[in-house]
């Protein structure tokens, strides 16, 4: 895993900051993040880890006042330039929130509603939607508990089953990176060990960056791990690594529990 | 066992309520009547001013009075021209306010930055909504009557109650749009749909409900002013001749000049000793019932589309 190439990275940032109007929420963050694997990005509460996540979709812009400096760079491609389509960057980088938040329409509109809004509607015929359907829910293992159920509300799914949907439904638009904030924080403990099962069976196709306040979790389920403290990268190491020897000193604190 | 049942019956519970709590339990109930009180004292109006109009109106209600037309200058005859008359100015205003106000609601709710300009539209908007009706009137007979060439006549009327309307649909539409949650637009937009995208097929159908219910009982409640209807196109009388059932249905056109439920009741109120009381008391009763009617509509409606609103 040592030396990779530029063009090999799933994620790679240069100096990027990050201000809310006058509030400074990055410094100078410069990270890569390798494909298929699993990044963890953990630290304490307003650390930025969310707000770094945002920048990879460039979905922070959509929360008024925000100024980036700096480069993203995703699949080798710097993202903050005039050229990108947000639609067809967030195509390609998809994310999962804290809370499941399913459209309130039928699973199988959910399914496809990110492919109808980038497809014209001649493309997409009934057996071509079945197909996306069934693969989606297949690879997020809830097809055979949903299959018979594909008009019901997505609503009134249970949480993890939500959560899996959330995540089901960007398949469709073959992505290559899923960014998911906090996505266990809204479940119980079997739905959380179920997600986590989920997201390593996913990790073999897609690159993987999870925010996250559980370490355990962080630990458990994650290949590379990344602490942040008050906008700031201070360590990025394999998780193994970080938690059994971590080098930055805050870092120790911080798994050991004495702050966070 | 029973013993220590018995006991704890005798010993005062140690859960009794002491002095501040009996003091919150009193000053609670005292609340609670005030403010019932007061919801009981909304009711006693409406239920006093509908018995005593509809009692007035008694010797004249019936379907002659509502089909037919007035004679003698509104001292006798039926009341057919000007409710038909208000039906269209609420159809045709309804028709010209609609869209511009949910459309210009979707902008400054789902679009607008928040910058300068929009903060001069929102006050544009709350002042408009502030304006007294007759002058909006007044602007009607300069802005439609005169300058637009339109003249005395249904559309200048209608268009004067849309100006009216306008921005209390704005205020409606937007209060109807920001109670879709925001999660669902976020999880549209970071599936790539547009904004657009994101409205038609999630926030509007969502709270279409609300939009719609505003937008009747708005517009219905401008219908049943005098004011804006005063200089812009309604008419005292207007020979009604109607001989076919066509006619009688349709009997104004977008150019012509109109009679409306609200104009003749302050006429036919005007004329005190003229006019037999049942005749004023039954126009107002038919005006009031109109309003109901439209009212009764959308909340119809209202439920129809809850019952099918997706979440």
């Amino acid at each position: 895993m040592s030396d990779t190439e530029t063009d090999e990275l799933s994620i790679r940032t240069r100096n990027l900051s990050l201000w809310y109007g006058n509030f400074q929420a990055l410094y100078d963050v410069s990270v890569d993040i390798k494909p298929n694997i699993i990044t963890s990005l953990i630290g304490p509460s307003g650390c930025g880890k969310t707000t770094l996540l945002r920048c990879f979709n460039r979905i922070n812009e959509r929360y008024g006042n925000v100024t980036t400096k700096g480069e993203v760079q995703i699949l080798g491609e710097n993202i903050y330039t005039e050229a990108v389509a947000l639609a067809e960057l967030r195509k390609s980088v998809g994310m999962v929130f804290q809370r499941p938040n399913p459209l309130p329409i039928s699973i199988e509109k959910n399914i496809l509603f990110g492919v109808r809004s980038h497809s014209r509607r001649s493309d997409l015929p009934a057996s071509r939607r079945e197909e996306l359907i069934e693969s989606a829910l297949t690879e997020v293992s809830l097809w055979n508990e949903l299959k018979d159920n594909l008009k019901r509300k997505a609503t009134t799914l249970t949480l993890e089953q939500q959560q899996k949907l959330c995540i089901a439904r960007l398949l469709p638009l073959k992505p290559d990176i899923i960014l998911m904030d906090e996505p266990c924080s809204a479940l119980d403990a079997d739905g959380i060990e179920r997600i986590e099962e989920l997201i390593s069976d996913l990790k073999d196709r897609y690159t993987i960056v999870i925010v996250t306040h559980n370490m355990a979790q962080a630990r458990r389920a994650s290949d590379e791990c990344i602490y942040m403290y008050l906008g700031e990268i201070k360590e990025h190491a394999p998780t193994m690594e970080l938690f059994m020897n971590p080098k930055n000193e805050q870092t120790a604190m911080y798994i050991e529990g004495r702050y966070g | 066992m029973p013993e220590v049942a018995n006991t704890t019956q005798l010993a005062q519970s140690r859960f009794a309520a002491g002095p501040i709590e009996q003091r919150k339990v009193l000053v609670e109930g005292i609340a609670k009547k005030l403010m019932l009180v007061a919801a009981l004292c909304l009711i006693v109006p409406v239920l006093s001013i509908i018995t005593y109009i509809f009692f007035k109106a008694a010797p004249v209600l019936g379907l002659d009075f509502l089909w037919g037309v007035p004679e003698g200058g509104g001292t006798g005859g039926g009341i057919w021209p000007p409710l038909i008359g208000t039906f269209f100015l609420v159809l045709v205003s309804l028709c010209i306010c609609a869209p511009i106000g949910i459309m210009s609601g979707i902008y400054l709710n789902e679009y607008a930055p928040d910058n300068w300009f929009t903060r001069v539209i929102n006050m544009a908007v709350t002042s408009l909504a502030g304006v007294p009706s007759i002058v909006h009137a007044l602007f009607g007979v300069g802005a439609f009557v005169l300058t637009f060439g339109m003249g005395e006549s249904l559309l200048a009327a209608s268009c004067t109650i849309a100006v009216m309307t306008i921005p209390v649909l704005i205020t409606s539409t937007r209060e109807a749009l920001s109670a879709v949650p925001m999660a669902f637009r976020q999880a549209c937009w970071n599936m790539g749909a547009t904004k657009w995208q994101t409205i038609r097929t999630i926030v509007l159908p969502n709270s279409i409900s609300g939009i719609l219910t505003g937008v009747i009982l708005e517009v219905s409640r401008a219908a049943g002013e005098t004011a804006p209807i005063l200089f812009t196109g309604a008419a005292a009388s207007i020979p009604f001749m109607a001989d076919s059932l066509g006619d009688k249905l349709m009997p104004y056109y977008l150019g012509d000049k109109f009679m409306a439920l609200s104009y003749h009741l302050k006429v036919v109120a005007d004329k005190l000793n003229d006019v037999p009381e049942a005749m004023k008391y039954g126009t107002a009763a038919v005006l009031i019932g109109l309003i109901f009617i439209l009212n009764s509509f959308s909340i119809v409606l209202r439920m129809y589309l809850r019952s099918r609103k997706k979440w």
